[in-house]
C-alpha cells in the first residue's frame, strides 16, 4: 500500500466515479444522434466492416467456442479469486522493480498520477490509448494541475485534436470519415502540409511527423494495460500502431493505470486470450504490437516504473451475484460493432467512456443504478442477443440488461410517487395474464379495438407511452374473437383435420371459419 | 401424441388464426391437441420491463397451467415466448424466493417445444409437401427471429420447413439475422431508434421482391407488419404456421381484398 494510514471503513459499496455516467436519458441523446445522418453512414459502414472481419478471421478457429469457454472459466475464476491474486501480484511486480499505488475512485487515481508525474519535474506526458485514464478523465485533470498529456494512438490523437470524445472503445473515432479527419488535422496540428489530402496513408504521415518530437523528447509516458499477470508481475499491452511501444520503452518513467480486474492467474493464461483479443477486436489473427514488461531492467527502458490499480466502483460490481461477470470485460468491443443500437446512435449517445451493450451494464454496475441517467442504459437494447453470441468471454449481456432493469424497477418502487404509466400497464398486465378467466374477459372487448380500427382496418394513433410506437407503425386491426373462443366455441378436431373443412383464411385476423 | 398447445397471449388475441394453424397441422398428423384453459401469458414482457415482483403472479400461472401429466409434450408457435419459458421462467421463480415454483416451472420448460422444433425434432417433418400437404405458391422471403435464432438456436429448421412448401418461392433476406427492433417494451421505450432499426428491416424486405415476409413470432410480425404497412407497402408478414397449413384445396389467400397481418391492401 502506498498509504498505510487506516482511515476506516468506507461505506459499501463504493461506487465509480468519473467518466461513468449518462448525463441525459438514452433515448434523448439517441433521438439526437439519430438524426445525424454522417454519423449514421460512418458508422454503418465501419462497424459492418468489423464485423465481416470478425467472422472470417473467427471461422477460421475450429476451437473458437471452446476457446470462449476457457476464457470464460479463466476470468471466473480470477474474480472469485481477486483479492489473493491482487496481492500475488502486488509481491510480483514489487520485487522486479515497480511501485504499486492504490486508488479507490478516479479521484484518488488522478491525484497519485499527478503527484507521479511532478515528481519527475516534467509537464509534458505521452499516453497509450487507455481506457481506464478516459474513465476517470485523466487528461483533463492534468491539463488542470498544468500537465499537457499527448494521446498518440492515432484515433485517440484525431479526437484529443477536435476536442471530441471517443464514441468507441478501440476505434474511438469510429464516428469521423476521412474527410473530416483531414479537416481537423488542417485547423488543429501547429504544422502540416497545407496540400494534405484524405489518403488514409497521407494522413498516418501526417500523425506520424506530430508525433515523432513528443516521443522523442517524453521523459515520462502514462498507459493503461490489457492484462496483468498475476504469477510473474507482467504487465501488457496490446496494440496496433506501435505507438504504445515507443511510450513504454522510450521514456524514463512509466505510469500504468489498470483497473483490479484486468488480472490473469497466469502468464499461461494470455495463450487463450491472445487467440481472442485480437480476432475479437480489430477481426486481425494477431495484433501486429504486443509489449510486456516485468518491473525494471536496469539500463534498459524506464527506470521508474508505476502502477496505479483502479478499483473505482469495480468492487460494487464484484458484489452483484447477476451482474459480476461484466468484469470480465476484456475490452474487445466486438459486444458494440455487433450491436444493432450502437450502430445507429454511435457511442456517444450512451454518455459513459463505456458504450454499447458492455458499457450499458458495466457503467450502471460501477456507479449504482441511480446514478445521473444511468438507469436508462439498461433499457437501451432490444436484447436481440447479438453481443452474448460475439462476446470472447461470454457476458451473458441481455440478461445482464434484464437484471439491471430489474434494479431500476425496484429503486423506484421504494419511493412514495405516482405510478408511471408503464407501471400502470405492467400492473394491468399482470392482473390480465396471471388468470387464464381475466384474459378471457378482456378478450371479449376485441370487437371494440376492430370497431376503433374502423374501415381501413388498422389503427394509427396510440396515446401515451404507446404513442411512439405509431409514430412509425401502425396496429392491425385485432380479430373479432380470439382464439380461445373459438376454440371453445368451434373447434372440433373434424373442423381443422381434413383439408377443405377447415373454413377459409379470407376476410382479416379473424379466426378462420368465423363469420366476420 | 396428446400435444398441449400454448397459443401465446399475442396470438390468441390478435392472430388467432396463427394458433388454429397450428392445432391444423398437428391434427392433420393424427395428434391430440388439447388447450390447458387456464393459460395467459409466459410473462416476458413484464420480465424483460425489469418487472420481476409482477411477473411471478404471470409465471406461476402458465407452471400452473401446465405442470400437469395430462399430456406428452407442449408447443407454441413462439420462439420468443418458448425461451422465455424454457430460460426466464426458472429465473423468476429463484429470484422472488419461491423454490417451488422453480422447480415445477424447469419441468414444464423441459417438456415445451417451439414449432418448427417439434415438428422437426419430435415429429420428423422434412418435407412439408408431402408430410402436411402444404402448398403455397407464392414468392416469400424469411425473417428469423432473435430469441429464436440465438436462444434456442433453431437454425433453419423453420426456413427448412417453408422451403419444402409445394409451390412455394423462397427468397432470401438480406440481413435476414438483424433485429427487426421489436424488443417489446424497448419499443416504446426507445421508439426512435426502434423505428430505425424496423425501417433498415422493411427496406431489406422489400428489395427482395418477395410477396411477404415470414416468421416464427408473431410479435416481430406485428412489428415489422405495421412498419410496412405504414409505409403503404403491398408486402405484408405471415406466420410460418399459416404457409403450413395452407393447402391446394384449403389455400391461405394473399390477393385480392384479403387483409393479411400488416398487409396494406
Amino acid at each position: 500500500m502506498s498509504n498505510n494510514t487506516f482511515l476506516g471503513m468506507p461505506t459499501l459499496p463504493v461506487f465509480g466515479h468519473g467518466n461513468l455516467n449518462a448525463t441525459e436519458p438514452f433515448p434523448k441523446a439517441a433521438h439526437r444522434e439519430l438524426g445525424n445522418e454522417q454519423l449514421r453512414a460512418n458508422l454503418g459502414h465501419a462497424t459492418h466492416t468489423i464485423r465481416d472481419k470478425r467472422l472470417k478471421v473467427v471461422a477460421e478457429l475450429p476451437d473458437w467456442e471452446e476457446m470462449r469457454n476457457a476464457g470464460s472459466a479463466i476470468k471466473d475464476a480470477t474474480m472469485a479469486n481477486l483479492p489473493a491474486l491482487l496481492e500475488q501480484f502486488e509481491a510480483n511486480f514489487t520485487a522486479r522493480g515497480g511501485i504499486i499505488h492504490w486508488a479507490r475512485d478516479a479521484q484518488e487515481a488522478n491525484e497519485i498520477v499527478t503527484s507521479l508525474i511532478r515528481a519527475t519535474g516534467e509537464t509534458e506526458v505521452v499516453k497509450v490509448k487507455s481506457m481506464a485514464t478516459q474513465e476517470i478523465g485523466l487528461n483533463e485533470y492534468l491539463e488542470e494541475q498544468g500537465i499537457a498529456a499527448y494521446e498518440t494512438d492515432l484515433a485517440e490523437l484525431i479526437v484529443q485534436l477536435d476536442h471530441d470524445k471517443p464514441s468507441h472503445i478501440l476505434v474511438p473515432a469510429i464516428h469521423k470519415n476521412r474527410s473530416q479527419v483531414r479537416e481537423i488535422f488542417l485547423r488543429e496540428m501547429p504544422v502540416v502540409d497545407p496540400l494534405l489530402t484524405d489518403d488514409p496513408a497521407r494522413l498516418a504521415e501526417a500523425a506520424r511527423t506530430h508525433l515523432r518530437k513528443k516521443f522523442l523528447s517524453a521523459k515520462v509516458a502514462v498507459s493503461g494495460a490489457n492484462f496483468g499477470l498475476a504469477d510473474t508481475g507482467t504487465l501488457t499491452v496490446v496494440e496496433s500502431e506501435g505507438n504504445g511501444r515507443m511510450c513504454l520503452t522510450l521514456p524514463e518513467t512509466l505510469i500504468t493505470v489498470m483497473g483490479i480486474e484486468k488480472l490473469l492467474p497466469s502468464w499461461s493464461d494470455l495463450e487463450v486470450f491472445m487467440q481472442l483479443l485480437p480476432r475479437s477486436s480489430t477481426g486481425e489473427r494477431m495484433n501486429p504490437y504486443t509489449s510486456l514488461w516485468t518491473g525494471v531492467t536496469p539500463g534498459d527502458g524506464p527506470q521508474n516504473v508505476h502502477l496505479v490499480m483502479l478499483d473505482n466502483g469495480r468492487t460494487a460490481a464484484l458484489a452483484d451475484e447477476y451482474g459480476r461477470t461484466a468484469l470480465n470485460c476484456i475490452r474487445c468491443s466486438a459486444c458494440m460493432n455487433v450491436c444493432p443500437v450502437y450502430e445507429r446512435t454511435g457511442g456517444h449517445a450512451y454518455g459513459s467512456t463505456y458504450p454499447g451493450p458492455i458499457g450499458a451494464i458495466l457503467s450502471p454496475l460501477m456507479t449504482g443504478i441511480k446514478s445521473e441517467e444511468n438507469n436508462s442504459l439498461p433499457y437501451a437494447s432490444s436484447l436481440c442477443g447479438a453481443c452474448f453470441d460475439a462476446c470472447p468471454v461470454k457476458i451473458n449481456i441481455p440478461e445482464i440488461l434484464v437484471h439491471l432493469r430489474g434494479e431500476d424497477v425496484d429503486s423506484k418502487r421504494a419511493k412514495i410517487k405516482v405510478p408511471t404509466q408503464m407501471d400502470l400497464m405492467m400492473k394491468g398486465a399482470e392482473w390480465a395474464f396471471s388468470k387464464g378467466s381475466h384474459l378471457a374477459l378482456l378478450e371479449k372487448g376485441l370487437p371494440l379495438g376492430k370497431l376503433a380500427a374502423g374501415r381501413a382496418k388498422v389503427i394509427k394513433k396510440l396515446p401515451g407511452i404507446a404513442a411512439g410506437w405509431t409514430e412509425s407503425r401502425d396496429i392491425p386491426a385485432p380479430p373479432s374473437q380470439s382464439f380461445r373462443q373459438w376454440w371453445a366455441k368451434d373447434h372440433t378436431p373434424e373442423t381443422t383435420a381434413v383439408p377443405g373443412l377447415a373454413g377459409n383464411y379470407s376476410t382479416d385476423n379473424s379466426p378462420e371459419g368465423e363469420q366476420a | 401424441m396428446k400435444i398441449a398447445l400454448f397459443a401465446t397471449c399475442i396470438v390468441d388475441a390478435m392472430y388467432p388464426r396463427t394458433a388454429q394453424a397450428t392445432v391444423s397441422l398437428l391434427e392433420r398428423l393424427g395428434h391430440e391437441v388439447v388447450f390447458p384453459s387456464g393459460q395467459a401469458c409466459c410473462g416476458q414482457m413484464h420480465v424483460n420491463s425489469g418487472y420481476f415482483k409482477e411477473a411471478h403472479a404471470v409465471v406461476a400461472n402458465h407452471v400452473q397451467a401446465f405442470d400437469t401429466d395430462d399430456y406428452d409434450v407442449a408447443v407454441a408457435p413462439s420462439g420468443s415466448c418458448v425461451a422465455s419459458v424454457k430460460h426466464q421462467h426458472e429465473m423468476v421463480a429463484r429470484r422472488c424466493g419461491d423454490a417451488a415454483l422453480e422447480a415445477r416451472a424447469a419441468k414444464v420448460g423441459a417438456k415445451t417445444y417451439e414449432l418448427s422444433q417439434l415438428l422437426t425434432d419430435v415429429l420428423g417433418i422434412t418435407n412439408a409437401a408431402d408430410q402436411l400437404g402444404s402448398y403455397f405458391p407464392h414468392k416469400v422471403t424469411y425473417h428469423p427471429s432473435c430469441h429464436g435464432m440465438r436462444l434456442l438456436r433453431l437454425e433453419d429448421r423453420q426456413l427448412n420447413l417453408l422451403a419444402s412448401v409445394g409451390g412455394i418461392e423462397m427468397v432470401e433476406l438480406p440481413q435476414a439475422d438483424q433485429c427487426c427492433g421489436f424488443g417489446g417494451t424497448f419499443s416504446m421505450k426507445n421508439a426512435d431508434v426502434s423505428a430505425a432499426m424496423n425501417a433498415d428491416k422493411a427496406a431489406n424486405i422489400c428489395g427482395t421482391g418477395a410477396e411477404l415476409c415470414s416468421g416464427g413470432d408473431a410479435s416481430c410480425l406485428l412489428h415489422i407488419g405495421g412498419g410496412l404497412s405504414r409505409q403503404g407497402r403491398e408486402v405484408g408478414t405471415l406466420h410460418f404456421a399459416e404457409i403450413l397449413a395452407s393447402t391446394l384445396e384449403n389455400p391461405v389467400t394473399v390477393t385480392g381484398d384479403v387483409k393479411l397481418a400488416g398487409s396494406k391492401r
